[in-house]
């Protein structure tokens, strides 16, 4: 579930921005003694904004000061509490514009401060308290020059909340909507009309590869990469185990699936048997053949490899995450002389798989490959989405690249994750 | 039947699709507090489906002990290994089954002194593996393979001492070359898979794509 938080950024209708409560309050402590550095002015504090609470912000003007300067920053937990300090900052540091996931691009960001208070040590504590939600916490800065401290005229007060929206993120829900309804659009479009979709060489060799297999009386060893069911590449490998499987039953070759997660191995076992079922082969099915080799990287490998060379399966296919067990698996199966299809979004171990594999489906083909198979309009609809996405994306790539080399950041901060 | 086999899990795909996708924007409290309590979910469940892939792995042995199929010898080896290291792991040091697991005694020696070793053996052999595959690819067949060749050389050289000191080139030729076109094409594949993620994402949450239950086509 996590993966699909971390990639899919569509449909999410929470858009409440959380309050901001600023307050500015009544000086209390107007600086008159003659000092060389300037009081801050324009102190505000402000609920830290696309937080779960705990984290209150104060924000102050920037002004010219001397070398070494620095600004205090002290907390009162009440309007008649004493103040103490809880942070030191150089006068020449901590601008709005060096955090523009928070403050954005805008100029004014140059010209104000900020330190986002998240903690601070009580009176007589040895420990530092939180900042706690919903409560009114005061606060003051001050400009400071070796024991000299000019304090603002302003005392400031607010209370962290936790927000229903992370604002840092608004750029990548709208793309993801926008991507999202591009795909959906390509879906419904394919019910009416036929879309050309790319050849893709592994894919349409994998009907030649269990045909060999039937051939030889050999049997087909698909193997799971190391990742676990919460990652969309397993599913994506799920998927194509099914087609496969359902090809296996039909051309009553035999079909051998090496697992390394336990919940990887449950759902493939269920997988097969469907699919063996649908084809009208439920005899065929063996749930031992569906089995559990060994959770630890190396293990597995090492396994796996004795099968290879044992077994002598006619076909391996690869499809999943791989890491260094990629080219142990993919370089013994060659030796077999066995074909192999692999397929994987690890951008590390493809150059392995393509050295050692005689097909590879490379990063998005694996997500493609069983909408592909199946040749469903509505699955290989969603494929052109993808396409029209992918086009969407050169396309902002090079007009960014332009904007870019003549000062334009503008797109380029569109597309920058925070 | 057909709600347990179809509609439930689509419905319960939807649901937990549409949740995990509105935690990712949601920092509140109880949006990271559902987080957790999903994650603990997922815990138990892999808890389960361990103990049932401890049977299949044990079972997948047991039969090919019984078949003395070849290589039965190893599975053997399984079967004193799990044994082992199963009772290491009830002894836990002299404290017992129920005590947190000890940073000592046998099941730690075992996992120190075998396995380890076993695994850093294994990874050991990568080095052989990459020297028979490079050898294969290497072999200038193709202007591509060419053009690898060519590219791979400079690289290694590049990233050793004997680089710079046969010409102060080879190193910026490195560098360049995993910065720019080496990137180039990683973030290629990159935008391709993430845009591939949302697709099948989408296809899974509206019950589009059905192969992971089964079967795939209605």
């Amino acid at each position: 579930m996590r993966t699909w938080s971390m990639h899919f950024q569509a449909l999410t209708l929470i858009l409440s921005v959380a309050p901001v409560a600023t307050t500015k309050a009544s000086a209390v402590a107007p600086a008159d003694a003659v000092i060389d550095v300037r009081a801050p002015e324009d102190v505000e504090a402000v609920d830290t904004h696309s937080d779960a609470g705990g984290s209150i912000t104060v924000i102050w003007s920037r002004q010219d000061q001397p070398e070494g300067a620095r600004y205090v920053i002290e907390i009162a937990t009440g309007a008649n509490s004493p103040f103490r300090r809880i942070a030191d900052v150089a006068a020449i540091g901590s601008l709005m514009a060096d955090e523009p996931a928070s403050f954005g691009h805008g100029d004014e960001t140059q010209h104000r401060h900020f330190y986002h208070v998240t903690s601070y040590t009580a009176e007589g504590a040895e420990s530092t308290t939180t900042i706690a939600n919903n409560i009114d916490y005061y606060f003051r800065v001050g400009a400071a020059i070796g024991d000299q401290i000019a304090y603002g005229d302003q005392v400031v007060h607010a209370a962290a909340t936790g927000n229903w929206f992370n604002r840092k993120k608004l750029n990548n829900l709208i793309m993801g909507t926008i991507f999202s309804v591009i795909v959906l659009v390509a879906i419904a479009m394919a019910r009416r009309r036929d879309f050309y979709i790319r050849r893709i060489a592994g894919l349409e060799a994998l009907d030649e590869a269990l045909g060999r297999a039937t051939e030889m009386g050999r049997s087909v060893l698909f193997i799971h990469g190391l990742h676990g069911m919460d990652q969309v590449s397993t599913i994506a490998a799920i998927n194509v185990l099914s087609r496969v499987a359902r090809r296996t039953a039909e051309y009553d070759s035999h079909l051998r699936v090496a697992n390394a997660d336990p919940v990887v191995m449950s759902v493939s076992q269920e997988v097969v048997k469907e699919s063996y079922l649908e084809a009208g082969r439920p005899d065929a099915y063996n749930e031992d053949n569906v089995f559990m080799v060994a959770t630890d990287q190396f293990s597995y490998a090492a396994a796996v490899e004795g099968i290879m060379v044992r077994e002598k399966p006619a076909a391996h296919i690869l499809m999943g995450y791989f890491y260094a067990e990629s080219l142990l698996l993919a370089e013994t199966g060659a030796a077999t002389g066995a074909i192999q299809i692999a397929g994987t979004d690890s951008y590390t171990q493809l150059p392995f798989f393509v050295t050692t594999c005689d097909y590879t489906l490379m990063g998005e083909e694996l997500y493609a490959a069983s909408a592909y198979l199946a040749r469903e309009p509505r699955l290989l609809g969603s494929l052109k989405g993808q396409d029209i996405g992918k086009a969407a994306l050169i396309a902002a790539l090079v007009v960014g690249t332009i904007l870019a080399s003549f000062d334009l950041p503008h797109l380029t901060h569109i597309f920058t994750a925070n | 039947m057909i709600f347990l086999r179809r509609t439930g899990p689509l419905i319960l795909a939807f649901v937990v699709g549409v949740l995990g996708i509105s935690v990712y924007y949601v920092p509140h409290e109880a949006s990271q507090n559902l987080e957790k309590e999903l994650a603990l979910w997922l815990r138990i469940v892999y808890a389960f489906s361990f103990f049932l892939g401890l049977v299949s792995l044990l079972n997948l042995h047991w039969s090919r002990i019984r078949q003395r199929l070849a290589g039965w010898g190893y599975s053997l080896v399984v079967y004193v290994s799990f044994g082992i290291m199963f009772l290491f792991v009830i002894y836990n040091d002299g404290a017992g089954p129920f005590a947190p697991q000890a940073d000592a005694g046998g099941y730690q020696w075992m996992f120190l002194n075998v396995v380890v070793p076993c695994g850093a053996t294994m990874f050991s052999l990568l080095a052989f593996f990459i020297a028979s595959a490079a050898y294969r690819t290497f072999r200038a067949r193709s202007p591509e393979a060419a053009i690898l060749l060519v590219a791979a050389v400079i690289v290694m050289l590049g990233r050793v001492p004997i680089g710079a000191f046969i010409s102060d080139l080879l190193p910026t030729a490195a560098q360049w070359l995993m910065a720019v076109p080496n990137l180039a094409a990683k973030r290629g594949i990159l935008l391709g898979v993430s845009l591939g993620v949302i697709a099948t994402s989408l296809r899974i949450i509206f019950g589009i794509e059905r192969a992971y239950l089964g079967g795939g086509e209605e």
